[in-house]
């Protein structure tokens, strides 16, 4: 602090001071509290509001009860609210994407990493960064054309015997996941990769050396190496999936229900804000706990995922 | 077996990239196709069609605007924000910093739902009301963060000695910053700029609830798909996919080209070290 004094002078940290308290106050914090304290506040007209209605209660959050509906897992079946239903399986589903994706991005991440000859990593990286650059809408619009049930991936399916009907694959939750997987694989290849590059090959070579099978180098030489990458991977795949919102609207169908969508149809469509307000604060809890997990389980801090 | 694995890996490489590409070139090539419904198959022969249709398509040029307009507010916003706080967070340890980090790394993983809702709730309490600006404000407390990020990590390479001599020799404070410190920053910032144009550009969820009225790209294009759709979304894309892609390759270009010339000067140096000895 001082020395921002003395290099700067007061003007000039005056002016980063009062930046950054513009957007961590004003942008961050104070919103955040208002969409907090609106969501145990009772949706009210203009007129009641300040009256002897208004009061603090937890009204909203139990609006998420109601609806019960079958459910049944592993062979058990009982009675649970929709909107809760909904968002265990958001929960659930976006676990599974981040899983997928993780399989997928690994053995690419590791010969990117350790396989492919430095000359050709430009290049590559310059494909793999096309789709990034290509909006998320359009990506998941790409899928809704592929999987259409009169459309190309039936079509080839067909012509080369594999299948003998249509599938109707826009239907129930998997079109969503092959949406949300191609969508966010490479927030998972980039952290891996970053963390597996840093990786002395010699180690690699040692194990092989000293006899370790393929698949015992990478369970305990690659992957405790590249647990830093893992754990951001996992966190920004999960919470980008949980808070997708364009590719369950785009991909899903009536039986793929996303919590995000519940939002969006409380406020939008009710225009209850005090009720989106409690549902988005119970997202914003639910992916804050999936972090603090992540952040335990493979030991790292805040600033080892934002990279 | 060695080099039996190294096939499978390239394998695993090329069937990677036509899985992260083909979906593309299907989208691109239901541009061209003389359907009604955008789709590549059954195909019905080649046509234009789509693009002029997108050419008289108003709604989709307000949209287009509306997307740069905010966009490039983002940009201007966030990128002195995200290097002010950059500053900040540098010149300052222990405690505060990392509570102080926390805060500014801690808006990329917020669901983009709940910085939409968050965000219009707040202003509406101040009767500020929804469109646009709330949308550029919005985006700005995440992509600020990015910002940040970037102008933090070129930071780490700046030798603070120089500010030091520039001020024993009798430089104004200003005279550091914007001679000293900016010069040295400019990668950060530019690249920062152009993260931020495009974040931007791509934002659907902080939009959708922020917007008021106004349409912005994804919006227009997500209504659109939900409501009866044409190719002409389709020829959009492609256009957006082709100015996305010359960008990329003019920027590696240019990389690639310093590079040379980089590798060339220090020839060059090393030549004339090798004479003067």
């Amino acid at each position: 602090m001082q020395d921002l004094l003395r290099r700067y002078g007061t003007n000039l940290t005056y002016m980063c001071i009062a930046l950054t308290f513009f957007w961590l106050v004003i942008l961050v914090l104070l919103p955040n509290f208002t969409m907090l304290e609106s969501s145990f506040r009772p949706y009210l007209a203009k007129v009641d509001e300040g009256g002897p209605l208004d009061f603090y209660s937890l009204g909203n959050y139990g609006k998420i009860l109601g609806n019960n509906v079958d459910t049944s897992l592993f062979g058990m079946s009982f009675q649970l609210p929709v909107r809760v239903k909904v968002f265990l399986l958001t929960i659930f589903y976006s676990a599974v994407v981040t899983v997928i994706t993780f399989v997928l991005a690994y053995p690419l991440a590791y010969y990117l990493a350790k396989i492919a000859s430095p000359k050709s990593l430009p290049t590559l990286f310059l494909l793999l960064f096309v789709p990034l650059w290509v909006s998320e809408i359009l990506r998941s619009f790409a899928w809704w054309i592929i999987l259409a049930f009169k459309g190309p991936l039936n079509a080839l399916l067909m012509s080369l015997g594999i299948i003998d009907n249509e599938i109707r694959w826009i239907a129930g939750f998997s079109p969503v996941i092959i949406g949300l997987v191609y969508t966010y694989v490479l927030f998972m290849v980039f952290p891996l990769y970053n963390a597996m590059q840093s990786l002395d090959s010699n180690q690699i070579e040692a194990a092989e050396d000293l006899g370790s099978p393929w698949w015992r180098t990478h369970w305990r030489v690659i992957l405790p190496h590249a647990k830093p990458g893992i754990a951001s991977g996992a966190v920004m795949v999960f919470m980008l999936s949980a808070g997708s919102l364009l590719v369950p609207s785009l991909l899903g169908s009536t039986t793929s229900g996303w919590f995000t969508q519940t939002i969006q149809e409380i406020m939008l469509g009710s225009q209850d804000w005090n009720a989106g307000a409690a549902f988005a604060f119970m997202l914003l809890l639910a992916c804050t706990l999936f972090v603090s997990v992540m952040m335990r389980v493979f030991g790292v801090k805040l600033s080892d995922i934002a990279k | 077996m060695k080099k039996n694995s190294n096939f499978l890996f390239h394998l695993y490489m090329a069937l990677f990239l036509a899985y992260l590409l083909i979906p593309l070139f299907v989208m691109g090539g239901a541009a061209f196709n003389a359907s009604k419904l955008p789709t590549i198959y059954p195909w019905k022969g080649w046509t234009d069609q789509w693009f002029i249709e997108l050419w008289n398509d108003n709604r989709i040029w307000g949209a287009f605007r509306n997307t740069l307009l905010v966009a490039i507010a983002v940009a201007a916003i966030s990128v002195p924000v995200g290097t002010a706080a950059a500053i900040l967070i540098n010149s300052i340890s222990g405690r505060i910093r990392s509570v102080l980090y926390g805060m500014m790394v801690a808006p990329i993983l917020i669901p983009g739902v709940v910085i939409g809702i968050s965000t219009l709730l707040f202003w509406n309490n101040l009767s500020v009301g929804s469109g646009l600006h709330l949308s550029v404000l919005g985006q700005v407390s995440y992509i600020a963060s990015f910002v940040m990020l970037l102008v933090l990590a070129r930071l780490q390479s700046f030798d603070p000695s120089l500010e030091e001599a520039a001020l024993d020799l009798g430089a104004t404070h200003g005279q550091v910053m914007r001679r000293i410190l900016l010069p040295h920053l400019y990668p950060a910032l530019g690249a920062g700029a152009a993260i931020s144009f495009f974040q931007s550009i791509e934002n659907f969820n902080v939009t959708l609830f922020t917007r008021g009225g106004a349409d912005t790209l994804t919006v227009y294009v997500f209504s659109k798909v939900r409501s009866g759709i044409t190719p002409t979304i389709n020829a959009l894309a492609l256009l957006l996919i082709l100015f996305t892609l010359g960008a990329a390759v003019w920027y590696e270009v240019s990389r690639r080209r310093k590079e040379s010339i980089l590798l060339a000067h220090e020839a060059e140096g090393l030549r004339a070290a090798e004479i003067g000895h």
